[in-house]
């Protein structure tokens, strides 16, 4: 799986993940994938609700060691 | 600091967890915003008689709070509320630069909201003494304390032990019992450490005790406790049910602490540790038999409440047993069968890591602030009418 945009929140807490992750979908292309790493337990489930609203599809989430990891595509 | 930064900064203000307790128990108006995610506000968010609420995620806003500005009135105090601060904080920066004033955020969100508790005085003992409910508006945890002669019991404590030593410390008193009146499902207890941290005397009834790992008093039926140097006494009165080993207590002739078994709107759930059809019967002869031949007068006293709608006089949570015996749903299921289905059957969900918090009640896991304070997020849910 070919990553094309990185965003690293770990260490951040509410709303700077989402911030962070906004503003780098905001900025690619459809069908390009992001992959965001956070370490704030509350971003899972808003970061989830979140990306059930839009366009953007979910296609991995990952948990290893503290460290929430998601794939998303951009729609 | 300039004029512009100056004005920034005063555009909005935080509102602690006990500011926001003080207007839900005195039933003022306040509207709130609550920008967590739909999920979280559905199951569970800050309830009164005064207290409008919408929610609006903060993940919607992060373009601009215009959605925000169209859904509040356009005057009065507005609370923006999320679950640990960071959020509304954010939300609330940018309502005031838009220019809408009296915006405040809730200090520590729901978190803290959740960990604050209210004491509310619940009368006079016939010695003197006093008797106090501690009211956890968050969850809907009730916890209690009996002053007399310089000593105090705290009943049902929660894990904030702090607020109990110091509220002791204030009047002058050594706390020298903690009682739980079951294994708790739906909160940490502190009756542990508390007895730990003062040199009081933990007791828990055995029933509910077969599986813990500490030592402990056994909390047993009809014996009795005294507090204070004067004859003011707690009467433990066995009363299963909702766990096998509930037990209430009956104080100074004029209250009774229900626990888990009787609510003021409702009942006991018996099936939080898996035993629900074994219990419900133990539930129905406690509620029917033994509370029915108990003083009409007596002052019943629960360990939580579910809806705003319980909090009466000052935010207290109280009502005469007569009463209930009139109002109470869960005290009207005329045969067996149906009181066996309506306490098994159809069960609102159970409380966050109810399983877990059992094992940490029973002193076989240890758990950091964190990790405990993560366990206890939501409601308690502990009655069968929860929703």
């Amino acid at each position: 799986m070919k990553i094309d945009v990185l965003v690293d929140a770990k260490g951040l807490s509410c709303p700077m993940p989402l911030v962070k992750a906004k503003k780098a979908i905001d900025a690619m292309l459809v069908g390009q994938l992001m992959e965001l790493h956070s370490t704030d337990k509350g971003a899972l489930t808003d970061f989830q609700a979140w990306v059930n609203k839009s366009n953007n599809e979910i296609v991995k989430v990952d948990t290893i060691s503290g460290i929430y990891t998601f794939v998303i595509r951009k729609g | 600091m300039n004029d512009f930064t100056n004005q920034q900064i005063q555009a909005y203000k935080p509102m602690t967890p006990a500011e926001l307790a003080s207007i839900v128990m005195n039933k003022q108006e306040l509207y709130i915003l609550d920008v967590r995610n739909e999920e979280d506000y559905s199951d569970w968010r800050i309830e009164g008689h005064g207290i409008t609420s919408a929610n609006l995620p903060y993940f919607d806003l992060l373009d601009g709070v215009e959605p925000a500005l169209e859904l509040l009135p356009e005057q009065g105090d507005v609370l923006v509320v999320c679950a640990k601060e960071g959020s509304s904080i954010f939300v609330a920066e940018r309502l005031a630069e838009s220019g809408r004033s009296s915006i405040t955020y809730l200090q520590g969100g729901m978190k803290a909201w959740s960990e604050h508790l209210e004491p509310v005085h619940i009368g006079k003992l016939q010695d003197g003494g006093d008797l106090y409910q501690f009211v956890r508006l968050g969850k809907g945890c009730l916890s209690y304390m009996v002053l007399s002669g310089g000593e105090a019991a705290v009943i049902d404590s929660l894990r904030m032990t702090v607020v109990y030593k110091q509220f002791a410390f204030s009047r002058g008193a050594r706390i020298t019992h903690t009682i739980d009146t079951h294994l708790h499902a739906d909160h940490i207890s502190g009756g542990r450490a508390l007895a730990e941290e003062t040199g009081a005397t933990y007791y828990l009834p055995s029933k509910d005790a077969d599986e813990v790992v500490f030592a402990y008093s056994p909390l047993e039926h009809r014996s009795e406790l005294r507090v204070g140097s004067t004859d003011l006494a707690i009467q433990p009165i066995y009363s299963p049910g909702h766990t096998i080993g509930s037990t209430s207590l009956i104080i100074d002739g004029q209250y009774l602490i229900s626990g888990d078994i009787l609510f003021v709107e409702s009942i006991g759930r018996p099936d939080l540790a898996g035993k629900s059809g074994y219990w419900a019967g133990h539930l129905r002869t406690t509620l029917y038999d033994t509370y029915a031949a108990l003083p009409k007068k007596l002052i019943v006293l629960p360990a939580h409440f579910s809806k705003y709608t319980e909090l009466g006089e000052g935010g207290k949570v109280a009502a005469k047993l007569g009463d209930l015996f009139e109002s109470n749903p869960g005290l009207h299921f005329t045969d067996e069968d149906t009181f066996r289905k309506a306490v098994t059957e159809q069960l609102p969900p159970q409380p966050n890591d109810y399983e877990r918090i059992r094992q940490v009640n029973m002193g076989k896991e240890t758990l950091t602030q964190d990790e405990q304070r993560d366990m206890e997020i939501g409601p308690n849910r502990c009655a069968i009418h929860d929703n």
